[in-house]
């Protein structure tokens, strides 16, 4: 088969012969998307890994499609399941999309062998849709109990509880669903005795007060030092990607909410971002700066309440509530724009809900002038404090290297010293059009993580500062047929914007068919939902990227040989939601 | 008689200041951090210590089944009783005192040591993991802090040549020992908050990471009574430090001289609930580095120094 265009897949098919590549995909979002065969998964990813020039260092997500009741699936290989994995190339500034398919038998060979970070997402693929990959060290639920019945994510798992017999918890299944979660080192290769000591295995969680909501870590120690740790997740598990295929493209918004719960509407960006591309839409300026705003906004608020919690971790017991006082006047003003708080779900397709009220300059003028004095306070009370420094300076270091290897995207890996923030690299709302700088560390360590992210709050308030002054004027949504719901004064004046109206409201506009993902750099690192249309009122496929998963599974790498005060500053400092993990 | 009416006097002061603490901290901890903290119960709140007493007393008393009960239902009341038993040592005016003991420096060592035992029992009968990494940390950073704990006082003790705490209080009718004695006052109260375990110094208990540390496992009163002992023992040391540092009882006629010492104790109580106001938790490892390797020479340099001007000076 010959490729016109594309190097990448031409390299590929000249090194691996023609059979390699089956075919190659179009996408909305220009992503190099193409299908191999499972074959030759593993030599093709090692090859783009470590020897091609301008590598593709990073995996930034692997997930799986059903495509068994996928109606437009033109000029793609037969596939009852496909494995999907997307690499980034720091080096280059490209994604590719590889997709395996899998037809009549539902098993891959494993990736753990040349990405380690491989092996959360494989497990993930294997709860949610029992694609079985060989070669995989541990090949488990993770985000379901083990006791789960079927793989959520297939097409003919149910969506709603409703649709199945009534659950009753009976003791038998409370003193099963406990015993399953108890601990055996065995299961997992680990010792329990050493030379000279027994170990200690600490649980740590799920309900803990420094795993900030329900994480729960099983520490092996020896004394107080780290010997390893099994992050076990899944706790705070919503079926956020199944919600995503059984609402409309409008009504999901909210869901995206209560992702990073500490991000508002930045996840409403990080979704319809991926929508309006599939859609085609484009954003008015107005519309676009006003995200931005709303977004740089909330990335202080979630810094804010990082750098309480962190704080706090830390055994310091007043920051948490400045930061969080201070957070209320964010709130104060996000609900003067978009009458609620945490949780707006205020972005809409193709624009925002309403236009800024009356004297909202005022308000976010206030607020940029008075969070300067602040953060100043906040870098003396927090940041130069020489105990904080003794507890953060030099602990769970990694390198820019490791960091790529792991997937670790936003203030972890610009505490490497790697200058990669999506804002700059893949500029999107217009960001491009706004000066400000992006902080990077030296060290990796958890003291350069906390200080990039003090800076980053300073660069929003001037990316927000700019935005008050350049407010460009115009509409606050596009006149795109897809953007729902359309602006009320031509409605009442037009059948058939009336018409296209009561359908989008009433059913949902209509998305073409295609596929697209536009990675964002959200409050915690890089989020991006992958979507895939098949021409319907709802997603086919809503992937969600979260930053909070590849850190988090850093974590045992990270932690071993300290102890479990370093244990804590390293969590602090990582900046983890639970529902950004689990989803 | 007379000596009965002080010894239950001293008893009802002690446990009045630390059920009073409860309600202080509180209060002070919230004006520091922008807020407003218990105002709700009677006048300016003060009706909580009483509501947060019924609550702790009317709540369940429950052992683990999996705890050793002797051990587990002793070793909050040695921490009462230790500190309860050093408040008799405190001259809290000319002739208002329990006890004027020729080796009171001594009684209060000797008695904080043994209220270690109370939080390395009750962490190990509490068979818990959390608990038992709380008795090993408190065990260890104890065993460090006491060592110069005794060495710092040493200073004083050679000054007023005495061991006698009413002694040492009249030894400093001529002005106070802070002044002579700057660095053993420093040393003092490091190791005074080591001794209480309050932030910076509450490794046994460090919440974000032990939960609760050696108490996880206690509820009820015998929580409880690690509650209010963690407020005697503050009591405590803020009365010492104005005994050995700040002339005790003394000052100018127009105040009687108890009501002296109460100022001077509640401005080191006041001390202590700021340190927790400001300060995150150094590891414990570090703690220990800043124990060995900065305090004890420096309560040594002290102690020679001290020495060596008393013999220059006869």
């Amino acid at each position: 088969m010959s490729f016109s265009g594309n190097t990448i897949i031409d390299e590929l098919a000249l090194k691996f012969g023609g059979q390699a590549v089956l075919s190659q995909q179009l996408t909305q979002d220009k992503i190099t998307t193409f299908w191999i065969s499972k074959d030759y998964l593993v030599p093709i990813l090692k090859y783009l890994k470590n020897e091609i020039s301008g590598p593709f260092k990073m995996l930034y997500d692997l997930t799986c499609i059903d495509e068994r009741t996928r109606t437009h699936r033109e000029g793609q290989p037969p596939s009852d399941f496909t494995v999907v994995y997307h690499l980034t190339s720091l080096e280059r500034n490209e994604d590719l999309r590889i997709k395996v398919p899998l037809k009549d038998n539902y098993t891959l060979p494993s990736i753990t062998s040349v990405w380690e970070s491989a092996n959360w997402y494989e497990r993930e693929v294997y709860d949610m849709f029992g694609v079985i990959f060989s070669g995989h060290p541990r090949l488990t639920r993770i985000l379901m109990p083990k006791s789960w019945q079927g793989h959520p994510l297939r097409k003919d798992h149910h969506t709603r509880a409703t649709e199945i017999d009534p659950f009753s918890l009976t003791d038998k299944i409370r003193e099963d669903e406990e015993l399953n979660l108890t601990f055996s080192p065995e299961e997992y290769g680990m010792k329990r005795q050493s030379d000279g000591s027994d170990f200690m295995f600490l649980n740590l969680g799920p309900q803990h007060p420094g795993t900030h909501g329900l994480l729960r870590l099983v520490v092996q120690l020896h004394g107080e030092d780290i010997v390893d740790i099994v992050p076990d997740i899944g706790f705070h598990h919503r079926g956020a990607e199944k919600m995503g295929e059984r609402q409309s493209w409008h009504t999901f918004i909210p869901y995206t909410d209560r992702i990073d719960y500490l991000g508002g509407v930045m996840n409403n960006l990080a979704y319809l971002l991926s929508v309006e591309k599939l859609g085609g839409i484009e954003v008015p300026e107005r519309a676009s700066v006003i995200r931005i705003m709303m977004s740089e906004l909330f990335r202080i608020a979630s810094h804010l309440v990082w750098l309480g919690t962190f704080a706090q971790d830390l055994g310091q017991l007043s920051p948490v509530f400045y930061t969080f006082s201070d957070r209320e006047r964010i709130f104060d003003i996000v609900s003067a724009i978009t009458g609620a708080r945490m949780h707006p779900a205020w972005f809409r397709i193709g624009g925002v809900a309403h236009d800024l009220p009356d004297g909202w300059e005022k308000l976010m003028q206030d607020l940029v002038n008075y969070l300067p004095k602040r953060l100043r306070e906040f870098d003396k009370m927090i940041m130069k404090n020489r105990i904080i420094k003794a507890r953060t300076v030099g602990i769970g270091v990694f390198t820019t290297e490791e960091a790529i290897e792991w997937g670790v995207t936003g203030a972890g890996l610009r505490a490497t010293g790697y200058n990669w923030d999506y804002r700059k690299t893949r500029p999107y709302s217009g960001i491009d059009q706004f000066e400000f700088d992006i902080p990077l560390g030296k060290n990796g360590d958890c003291y350069d993580r906390a200080i990039i992210r003090m800076e980053e709050m300073r660069q929003s308030l001037r990316i927000i500062q700019q935005c008050i002054n350049n407010m460009p004027a115009g509409h606050y949504k596009s006149d795109h047929a897809l953007a729902i719901p359309p602006r009320k004064d031509k409605t009442m004046t037009d059948i058939e914007t009336l018409i296209t109206h009561f359908v989008g409201v009433s059913w949902g506009p209509v998305f073409p068919s295609g596929e697209a993902m536009v990675p964002i750099e959200a409050t915690k690192g890089s989020n991006g939902y992958y979507l895939i249309s098949d021409g319907s009122t709802s997603a086919y496929r809503a992937r969600i990227r979260t930053p909070s998963f590849p850190h988090m599974q850093m974590l045992p790498f990270i932690s071993k040989g300290y102890t479990i005060p370093d244990l804590l500053s390293i969590l602090g400092a990582m900046d983890f939601v639970l529902a950004d993990l689990d989803r | 008689m007379n000596h009965i009416l002080i010894i239950v006097g001293v008893l009802v002061l002690a446990l009045t200041i630390a059920a009073g603490l409860i309600w202080v901290e509180r209060r002070l901890l919230s004006l520091w951090q922008d807020r407003l903290g218990p105002n709700r119960v009677g006048p300016l709140g003060l009706g909580q210590v009483l509501a947060d007493m019924i609550k702790l007393f009317f709540k369940e008393d429950w052992i683990p089944p999996f705890a050793d009960k002797p051990v587990f239902v002793l070793a909050p009341g040695i921490l009462v009783l230790t500190i309860l038993l050093t408040f008799a040592i405190i001259p809290f005016g000319p002739h208002f005192y329990v006890f004027n003991s020729n080796i009171g420096i001594l009684f209060f060592l000797g008695n904080s040591s043994l209220g270690v035992y109370s939080i390395v029992l009750g962490g190990w009968a509490s068979n818990n993991k959390y608990s038992m990494i709380g008795a090993m940390r408190a065990s260890a950073q104890m065993l460090t802090y006491e060592v110069f704990m005794g060495l710092s006082l040493m200073g004083v003790v050679m000054m007023a040549d005495s061991f006698n705490l009413n002694t040492i209080v009249e030894a400093q009718k001529g002005g106070w020992f802070i002044i002579p004695q700057f660095i053993g006052f420093v040393v003092f109260f490091i190791a005074g908050v080591a001794e209480t375990h309050r932030l910076p110094f509450d490794i046994p208990e460090a919440e974000g990471e032990l939960v609760a540390g050696y108490h996880s496992e206690y509820s009820g009163m015998k929580f409880g009574m690690f509650f209010v002992g963690e407020y005697l023992g503050i009591t405590l040391i803020s009365a010492l430090i104005a005994t050995l540092f700040f002339g005790g009882w003394l000052g100018p006629s127009f105040l009687p001289p108890f009501v002296w010492l109460m100022i001077k104790t509640f401005f080191f109580i006041g001390i202590f609930i700021l340190l927790r106001a400001s300060l995150p938790r150094p590891r414990y490892d570090q703690l220990m580095t800043f124990g060995w390797k900065v305090l004890l020479p420096l309560a040594l340099l002290n102690l020679l120094i001290t020495g060596a001007i008393l013999i220059f000076l006869k």
